[in-house]
């Protein structure tokens, strides 16, 4: 059967050759220089680079927020893009057209909005400044800039595989008496979970290389709020490019395997969705 | 499979003509007759001051010359600017905030030894000094160094590691406590670590480290440029005060022509002068009425009501120079990284 | 589908309450903070920082590199849809991982590979220049860098919707005789025409408001490779704080108008359906 469908659809090689060739000068290309620089260095001095207590310290700030923010985002994701599919409701469009405007906006501007909005001056840092908690300048900070920067990823992704599905199922299984609870667990999000994943995982990310609006809200106090694109950085500027690179590298290979992961569990779950 | 062969590559084949497409159109400078355009790479804080300059410098050439000069700037981290002109960005002159910083285009061949000397007092023909930018009325009575370090106070200075003015700051404090404890090194860095203890933002950059003070209200005292002290005294004069402390640091921003860009584009002409006219009394009250100090000592003396000229001002021979001072206090592992490590 | 118990409608304005309080902190305060910024002197300043020369310049730069971006895009998102969904073949996960890496680069990391492969330090810059052709710190390079960035947006839109789809129907196609076009444009584009344009405005969106990468590659030449992120990162830099506000607003104006567009278009197009 497999073998089948290869030759009937036409278009195989001119797909796949563009496709290579596009990858290759944009993506392929350009990443192996990062190996090359890299490979200036011997073993034993990128390990040394890279288990610095500082540049440890900074790996644990940037996974930490990144993965808190898209977490966040995946639950405010769902609940969006199930309200934007499902419900009417006035003003609905306003708020669906709105969902990718952190995109347009430079992340640096971002950045200098949210810190203006959630230092201890601020329109809602002053609320929270009452109860003794610090947004702006702090590890919460960080992630309130993230989950900006992440939210158009799991809306988008989710949105498409709702307006897909058939509401047909989730209707005869509330006539077989399922409460909503269990219909959403047991139907609907088996049915997103792969967009939900993809979308999770692109956020992630997007929120561990994400630089231009964190150095702004972060402080950037060396163990507590420096990220890792920001020891690039510092790298970049005494012309450390061995250094800047090794570092650029460890980040790579992480968003790979978690790219890598979420891409088994969907080819997993698709497989399994057509029986196969 | 042949022909599924044959796709693929007419496919790669295509896709790259497509890029190589989109190439570059070269400007050369060297006809007299026509209008010359040269790159002048710079650091952040001196946009104004070029813009001025621009100005009468074009004036200046087309009285000499006939010829229509056209400059283009380029304005960033002085430190990324110099990776960038290293990296490809055909500047014709390079006018940086640090000597370190000119010396690494020179270590990627661009610019030829001892261009230190090509133009007068070590090519750095305006200067500036770090001062402390504090609010109206000064609440926490900061007057020196020494009260920085004091419990309470918030300190606004950016980060050494990314950002070239900060290393200035993180040097006179040094200045100030080697001087304190008769450069007992101990002592000097204990200094200096309760010093960045009270440090309550590291902004990645001076620009962001004013904004922090300005306008998120964060911190008492923001130490910064004189230069961007003023004018940030400037836009808000019932906001703020400077103090100028009582030992600070000599900041020589260094320029140089970059040799194989200007002969390349055959401009080395007009980028010589450019560099030279500023050393001009014109140039240099321009420097001046933009808050820099001029290098000329006469021009300096007519700005005394503006600056404290009675400061006392170490420069980066105290520690060296500057490729020591850089190894030893912000490299990987270097003092600034031990004093958060510790 | 029928709202009919009470339970129903509590959780359907529970949840629309939670997204808009969600969505007007997260989105609507932060843009009105830009709005409010940009208009603090008033609309005088604000009109010449946005009729500025330059200001101008970077609009036109902008859409350039937004264009570029969502042609290529478009061409490489339909070709690898169509080969990762109606094909089995080896290393297929790890080709929808390599189109994905470019979204998770850090933007830092996205401008710094081009510098290396293409700069000056690079083995591939002395035929380059014998070719005369400036890729860093020149408009190739702000469009390579956008490119990169915006790279796996339209790709990711079509692939789920495709591999929803199946491949039946257009094997029955192939089998009746059609060839491939006819397919494409028949039975596959009407399936995937709204995840298409989901796509397309992803891309571009965030191909108008890159900054990281392109800070790094466009050496900031005034007038010549500035994009708007860029000036506005200039305007801030230079004390001007106020039209760097008024500027970023001209990003979000066209992204509003790009978001007006979409709406438009699926609006008519579902109705008609």
């Amino acid at each position: 059967m497999k073998k089948v469908s290869k030759r009937v659809i036409p278009g195989f090689g001119l797909s796949m050759g563009v496709t290579l060739s596009i990858l290759s000068v944009i993506v392929l290309i350009p990443l192996a220089s990062l190996v090359v620089f890299t490979a200036q260095m011997d073993f034993d001095e990128i390990i040394r680079t890279i288990t610095r207590d500082r540049v440890l310290a900074s790996f644990e700030v940037s996974f930490l927020t990144a993965f808190i923010a898209s977490a966040i985002n995946a639950v405010m994701g769902v609940i969006l893009a199930w309200v934007l599919v499902r419900y009417d409701f006035p003003l609905k469009r306003l708020l669906d057209g709105m969902i990718e405007l952190p995109f347009a906006l430079p992340t640096a501007v971002a950045g200098i909005a949210l810190t203006s909005l959630t230092s201890d001056q601020g329109l809602i840092g002053s609320f929270f400044a009452k109860y003794g908690i610090k947004i702006a300048y702090t590890r919460i900070g960080i992630t309130v800039a993230l989950v900006f920067v992440g939210i158009p990823f799991v809306v988008r992704a989710v949105q498409p595989v709702l307006e897909k599905l058939d509401p047909t199922y989730e209707e005869a299984a509330g006539v077989m008496g399922a409460s909503r609870i269990k219909i959403f667990w047991k139907v609907i999000f088996p049915e997103i979970k792969p967009a939900l994943f993809t979308g999770f995982g692109l956020a992630f990310g997007r929120c561990l290389g994400e630089y231009g609006s964190v150095v702004f809200i972060a402080g950037n106090q060396p163990f507590e709020t420096e990220i890792t694109p920001l020891i690039i950085m510092s790298e970049l500027q005494e012309y450390d490019y061995a250094s800047a690179t090794a570092i650029a590298l460890v980040m790579l290979v992480a968003s790979f395997a978690v790219l890598f992961v979420v891409n088994m569990i969907q080819a997993r779950s698709t497989r399994i969705l057509k029986g196969g | 499979m042949k022909k599924k062969l044959i796709s693929i590559l007419l496919a790669a084949a295509l896709t790259l003509t497509a890029f190589t497409g989109c190439g570059g159109n070269n400007d050369s400078g060297s006809d007299k007759s026509k209008k010359v355009t040269i790159t002048n790479v710079s650091y952040d804080p001196t946009r104004e001051l070029y813009e001025a300059y621009n100005k009468i410098f074009a004036e200046h050439w087309k009285e000499k010359t006939g010829q229509e000069v056209e400059i283009t700037q380029s304005h960033g981290g002085s430190g990324k600017q110099a990776l960038e002109v290293a990296n490809g960005l055909e500047a014709d002159v390079v006018t940086l905030a640090l000597e370190g910083d000119v010396n690494a285009v020179r270590d990627a061949g661009l610019i030829e030894d001892g261009w230190v000397d090509e133009f007068p007092l070590d090519s750095s023909p305006y200067t500036s000094t770090i001062v402390f930018l504090v609010r109206k009325g000064n609440p926490k009575n900061i007057q020196d160094w020494g009260d920085l370090v004091k419990e309470g106070v918030g300190v606004i200075t950016p980060n050494p590691k990314t950002s070239g003015g900060a290393r200035w700051n993180y040097l006179a404090a040094w200045a100030y406590a080697d001087q304190l404890y008769n450069g007992d090194e101990a002592q000097v860095k204990d200094f200096i670590k309760k010093l960045y203890k009270n440090v309550l933002v590291l902004d990645s950059g001076a620009r962001g480290a004013t904004t922090t003070f300005v306008e998120n209200k964060q911190g008492d005292v923001l130490l910064a440029w004189e230069n961007e002290a003023y004018l940030s005294k400037q836009d808000y004069p019932d906001d703020y005060e400077i103090i100028t402390p009582s030992i600070s640091i000599l900041a020589q921003p260094s320029v140089a022509i970059v040799d194989e860009v200007v002969d390349e584009r055959g401009t080395r002409e007009v980028a010589t002068e450019y560099l030279n006219y500023l050393y001009s009394d014109e140039a240099q009250r321009i420097a001046g009425d933009n808050f820099y100090r001029p290098s000329n000592a006469d021009i300096l003396k007519e700005y005394a009501d503006v600056f404290d000229l009675n400061i006392n001002l170490v420069t980066i021979n105290d520690f060296g120079g500057w490729a020591k001072a850089q190894s030893t206090h912000f490299a990987d592992g270097g003092v600034f990284d031990q004093i958060y490590e510790e | 589908m029928h709202e009919n118990t009470i339970g129903t409608k509590a959780v359907k304005w529970l949840l629309i309450g939670i997204s808009a309080v969600f969505v007007f902190v997260m989105l609507v305060l932060p843009l009105g903070i830009v709005v409010v910024e940009s208009l603090r002197d008033g609309w005088d300043t604000y009109w010449a920082a946005v009729s500025d020369e330059y200001t101008l310049s970077a609009v036109f730069l902008t859409v350039e590199a937004t264009l570029f971006a969502v042609i290529i895009n478009t061409i490489f998102g339909v070709f690898a849809a169509w080969a990762i969904t109606k094909f089995h073949f080896r290393g297929k996960k790890l080709l929808t991982t390599l189109i994905d890496i470019p979204v998770t680069v850090s933007p830092i990391i996205a401008g710094l590979i081009f510098v290396l492969t293409f700069g000056r330090q690079s083995a591939l810059y002395p035929y380059l220049k014998e070719l005369d052709i400036k890729v860093v710190f020149a408009v190739p390079g702000i469009v390579l860098a956008t490119i990169f960035v915006t790279f796996p947006f339209i790709s990711r839109e079509l692939i789920p919707v495709l591999e929803a789809q199946g491949t039946d129907e257009e094997e029955a196609a192939a089998l009746m005789g059609a060839k491939g076009w006819t397919i494409f444009s028949k039975i596959t584009f009407p399936h995937i025409k709204w995840a298409f344009l989901y796509g397309v405005v992803l891309c571009s969106a965030r191909a108008m408001g890159e900054f990281g990468a392109v800070s790094v590659l466009s050496g900031h030449l005034r007038g010549k490779t500035n994009t708007l992120p860029l000036h506005v990162e200039i305007l801030f830099n230079e004390f001007k704080y106020v039209p760097a506000f008024a500027v970023s607003s001209i990003l979000v104006m066209m992204a509003v108008i790009i978001l007006i567009i979409r709406s438009v278009v699926e609006y008519k197009g579902k109705r008609n359906e």
